[in-house]
């Protein structure tokens, strides 16, 4: 029973400045859920996201990934994770294809980079320099990673920041689709999503003293 | 299973190679200040033949650690700042060899260059020519170690860009590769066996191959935590 969610928090929680940044998160998400994470500036969210990706240590609680604690599968969980930032990871002196090739997987073939490339709409500007593109246009450059990758787990925090209407319309498709596959994802977000049914999570403050 | 990033020594040493190509003021401004600070000593000091080939051995690797620390305060800034340090450590693989791809790439870029260069400064400082073989063997190995060793610091330094600290973090260990390098050229010039200074050269090297890079792992997810 345990094993059909592919991640399960329990009371996650992060201390900073000797007080717990949020109230402790205890949450499961199945294949082919979507979950939102919501909160104010300043809630967390992008600690939180850190945490889930093992950059930051928690301060208590426990992540199980497909049933297994995370010390014991950290190999499995990390090849199954795809996480998008704040910080796009994309090199301003690459160009466009440059870019995605270097943060696909490795066995990704050129008919794949091209079409990932199309469907972000920016076929044009392969070998464009990235330092010449629009904050959205970056922005595409790192979503058109969810064009190549083979992970079923996303972490995208904040991942429709700077995108058109437009973009937000594909990427809401591309995680529909994801979802389909019985892929699953969390994001962070301060807009609703139209065309994916979510479930939302709020990171509560606290004020509380540890 | 694979995952993006690819996890490789070559996939960061490409990147990184292309990186420095694109960028090419970076590249080459270590290697302009060696050239350009060389061409001074002769100027500040008396150009006569048999004062300045004294002097050559000691001077050239005093460039060359400088040189080596100007530009390895970058090595890991840029990444931290853009978020591809983030996705490096997210890599189910072993960093070391991300790593261990992205200090080739730093050597092959300013370390190698200013071995291959170095004859120019042996000919302006009336250098004998019997030592131009040991001293660009001596600066290729040594800067190797340079490099190793100054990712450390880059990598302790985070998210600050290196600067001041970088260069009292990284000087004590560099002087004993200052010490071996120039005892190499001075050996060779004196006409004695130099090849033993330069196989401990090549020790460090070793050894420095064998830690730097487990050093460097924990200081960049300290970096990040902390």
């Amino acid at each position: 029973m345990a094993s059909t969610n592919i991640l399960k928090i329990e009371k996650l929680a992060f201390e900073r400045n000797d007080a717990l940044l949020f109230e402790p998160v205890s949450l499961e998400l199945n294949p082919g859920e979507a979950l939102h994470i919501e909160g104010e500036n300043g809630a967390g969210k992008t600690t939180f996201f850190q945490i889930l990706i093992n950059l930051l240590e928690p301060s208590g609680g426990s992540i199980h990934f497909r049933g297994q604690k995370f010390g014991d599968c950290r190999y499995e969980y990390l090849s199954d994770v795809l996480f998008i930032g704040h910080q796009s990871a994309v090199k301003g002196d690459l160009s466009v294809e440059e870019n995605l090739r270097w943060m696909s997987p490795a066995d990704t073939s050129s008919e794949e980079i091209t079409s990932a490339l199309r469907s972000v709409g920016l076929e044009h500007h392969a070998n464009m320099p990235c330092f010449r593109l629009s904050a959205g246009q970056q922005r595409r450059v790192a979503l058109a990673r969810l064009m190549t990758t083979s992970a079923s787990l996303w972490y995208l925090d904040e991942p429709f920041a700077a995108l058109d209407k437009q973009g937000v319309e594909f990427i809401e498709d591309r995680m529909q689709s994801h979802l389909d596959q019985g892929g699953a994802i969390v994001f962070s977000s301060h807009q609703d999503l139209v065309k994916t049914t979510t479930r939302s999570y709020r990171l509560n403050p606290c004020r509380e003293l540890v | 299973m694979y995952n993006y990033l690819s996890g490789g020594f070559l996939a960061y040493l490409n990147r990184d190679l292309l990186l420095g190509i694109r960028n090419k003021s970076d590249l080459i401004k270590p290697l302009i200040f060696f050239l350009l600070v060389s061409a001074l000593v002769p100027l500040a000091i008396a150009p006569e033949a048999d004062r300045l080939a004294q002097l050559a051995p000691g001077i050239i690797w005093i460039f060359a650690v400088l040189a080596t620390l100007l530009s390895v305060e970058r090595l890991f800034s840029d990444d931290l700042q853009d978020g591809s340090l983030e996705q490096m450590l997210i890599s189910p693989n072993l960093l070391i060899l991300p790593i261990l791809g992205k200090i080739t790439a730093h050597w092959l870029m300013i370390g190698l260059p200013l071995a291959l260069l170095s004859p120019v400064i042996g000919v302006w400082l009336s250098l004998p020519s019997v030592a131009f073989v040991p001293m660009m063997l001596s600066l290729a190995i040594g800067t190797a170690v340079l490099s190793l060793i100054g990712a450390v610091g880059a990598a302790l330094t985070l998210p600050r860009q290196g600067g001041v600290l970088l260069a009292l973090l990284v000087m004590p260990l560099y002087m004993p590769v200052l010490i071996f390098g120039s005892a190499t050229i001075q050996s060779a010039v004196d006409g004695l066996t130099w090849t033993a200074p330069l196989a401990i050269l090549a020790a460090f090297l070793a050894i420095a191959i064998a830690l730097c890079p487990l050093a460097i792992n924990v200081s960049l997810r300290l970096a990040k935590n902390g």
